[in-house]
């Protein structure tokens, strides 16, 4: 087997046994990048001869040692580019490390040199709202991967990384680990560190894993995880040993199925795989009830409203001054402030950016955004209130499997509703998790996704672990 | 709540943001369509219910007013589109 197809925890194992080194594991990926990245498009910035390196810091814990981690353009890495997929960062170089890269660097983990695909700033749901163009479904290329973190999803069902790392607003993780049959982790909020991380809606971010399986997922969950002073909205708790919580079965274990989310609009084969998985976990020894989340139709809109506001405060900074694109020729500082973020900015951007100006300013900003802030607490008691009877949820991750590149382009509310069942999560700052659960006639993957209590990823592994160790879907490779 | 091309133009203006003729239209027509959307939100009545910024509860993170590590001038500088000497050069600012 191709070295570049096994997962983190296989190699690791073989690297301690001193069957292969870390070089040829570096050779076996740019051999199978060189191969099929043209048709993926899973990186960005890449020219024709280009040999992806690592750099890495001397190891504290050598926990990933030797393994090397793709990263989203969205993460800031020292000396190499970090773009957003945007125009706007053209040439972006920062000038430091985000925390999740450092403690990635301490385990030992290469960092890979060249940045994954991601919709421009983290908006949208199928990364074809790239500044470099889309990237394509490894299942299917007329596909897309899903959105944000299209790239990192795609990168690792195509085996053309170990490792990846992306970040979730809305489901810019989750659903594209559905849409691509891989592993994706939104942490609690407050789990990861969000130091580095470019900042889209400030009270919804999230850094997580793209894996190959929920053993990589805990592994590198236990590295990137913790209390980090520069993130002032870290959460100063314990990291557990997220490994420990794999194998435990889930005899017991109380699941909620909430009704809001198996109504019209989600696809008939969607829902029957879905309700495969929930029965599978009942054979194994779980317990399921129908449940009701009821304020569930308002979370599209509210966030929409929350999201875009805090957007468009956190982009007030991309302005021409102090780094990246700037329209030059101006005559004073607010034409080139206009003119640069008329150009830099894509389409998409500009919308948010404008809806959330409209949301947060005077005369708008009580019967919108503060009513959405009202709103998101009815949500968050939502799901309180279920996990005082149940340890988990469990609801299909997306309302459909991959769609085809082009297909939501011109409306964008359709694109928004696509995130409808992830959206949830983020506004209650609680941890969802997206596991493959098997595929369409069209050959495309299902996600299902599973959510727990804040702090609960715990339960989310050990779920996650038991359900895919006794299903095909994660053996299952697309042919490229 | 309806949103005509007027009030995007303003909006565009406060987000320093310069729209061409074409974008203008596209974006009000669409932003119309989102805000008929968002208008579900009417339905709920919140005058009782406490605002939800922040979902930890956390506040007032304070450190001690102790000097760390800071990121150098030239560090700073070396992202900039224009700078001279310890300043980022801009388009005049006041006239």
């Amino acid at each position: 087997m191709e070295l570049n197809s096994l997962t983190a925890h296989a190699l690791i194992e073989k690297l301690n046994k001193k069957e292969i080194t870390g070089q040829e594991i570096l050779s076996a990926l740019n051999s199978r990048i060189k191969d099929v990245d043209s048709k993926v498009r899973a990186y960005v910035r890449v020219g024709k001869n280009t040999e992806f390196k690592g750099s890495e810091a001397g190891g504290q814990s050598n926990s990933l040692k030797g393994i090397p981690v793709s990263i989203k353009d969205n993460i800031c890495t020292e000396g190499l580019n970090t773009e957003c997929c945007s125009k706007i960062l053209e040439g972006f170089k920062p000038p430091y490390d985000a925390t999740v890269i450092r403690k990635l660097k301490q385990s030992g983990a290469l960092i890979f040199d060249f940045k994954t695909n991601m919709d421009e700033f983290a908006f949208g749901s199928s990364t074809e709202n790239s500044f470099f163009g889309p990237t394509h479904n490894p299942w299917d290329l007329d596909c897309v991967p899903g959105g944000s973190s299209g790239g990192s999803a795609a990168a690792v069902a195509a085996d053309e990384a170990i490792l990846a790392i992306g970040s979730d607003t809305g489901g810019s993780i989750r659903q594209p680990a559905s849409f691509c049959g891989v592993v994706g982790l939104k942490p609690t909020y407050g789990r990861v560190s969000r130091y580095g991380l470019i900042a889209f809606a400030s009270s919804l971010d999230q850094i997580g894993p793209f894996t190959k399986d929920v053993k990589d997922s805990a592994l590198l969950m236990n590295v990137i995880s913790g209390y980090d002073p520069r993130d002032s909205t870290s959460a100063n708790l314990d990291v557990p040993d997220y490994t420990k919580s794999l194998g435990q079965g889930v005899k017991g274990i109380k699941i909620a199925i909430p009704g809001e989310y198996f109504i019209e609009g989600l696809e008939p084969e969607v829902k029957s795989i879905t309700e495969a998985a929930i029965n599978k976990l009942k054979d194994m020894g779980a317990a399921y009830k129908e449940v009701s989340l009821p304020h569930t139709e308002y979370a599209v809109p509210v966030y929409y409203i929350i999201a875009t506001a805090e957007a468009s405060s956190n982009l007030a900074r991309f302005d021409g001054v102090q780094y990246g694109f700037r329209n030059t020729g101006n005559n004073n500082l607010i034409e080139m402030y206009k003119k640069t973020r008329g150009a830099g900015f894509g389409e998409e951007a500009k919308r948010r950016i404008i809806l959330g100006t409209f949301a947060l300013s005077h005369g708008y900003y009580d019967a919108y955004y503060l009513k959405a802030l009202k709103v998101r607490t009815l949500i968050k008691r939502d799901f309180d209130e279920v996990f005082k009877e149940f340890d988990c949820i469990i609801t299909p991750t997306a309302p459909s499997a991959a769609f085809k590149i082009g297909e939501k382009m011109d409306d964008p509310l359709k694109m928004y509703l696509s995130d409808i069942y992830t959206i949830s999560a983020n506004l209650a700052g609680i941890p969802a998790i997206s596991v493959p659960c098997g595929f369409t006639k069209k050959g495309l993957p299902v996600g299902l996704q599973i959510l727990a209590r804040p702090f609960g990823e715990e339960t989310l592994f050990g779920v996650a672990h038991c359900y895919e160790q006794n299903t095909p879907w994660h053996d299952m490779k697309p042919k490229v | 709540m309806a949103i005509n091309k007027q009030t995007v133009e303003y909006v565009a203006h406060l987000a320093r943001i310069e729209l061409q003729p074409k974008e203008l239209d596209k974006l009000s027509r669409q932003l119309q369509d989102i805000l008929d959307f968002i208008d579900k939100l009417n339905k709920l009545n919140v005058e009782k219910i406490q605002p939800t910024s922040h979902i930890l509860p956390i506040n007032n993170v304070f450190r001690q007013d102790i000097p760390s590590e800071s990121l150098l001038t030239d560090k700073t500088l070396s992202c900039a589109p224009g700078n001279k000497g310890s300043f980022f050069v801009v388009p005049k600012v006041i006239e």
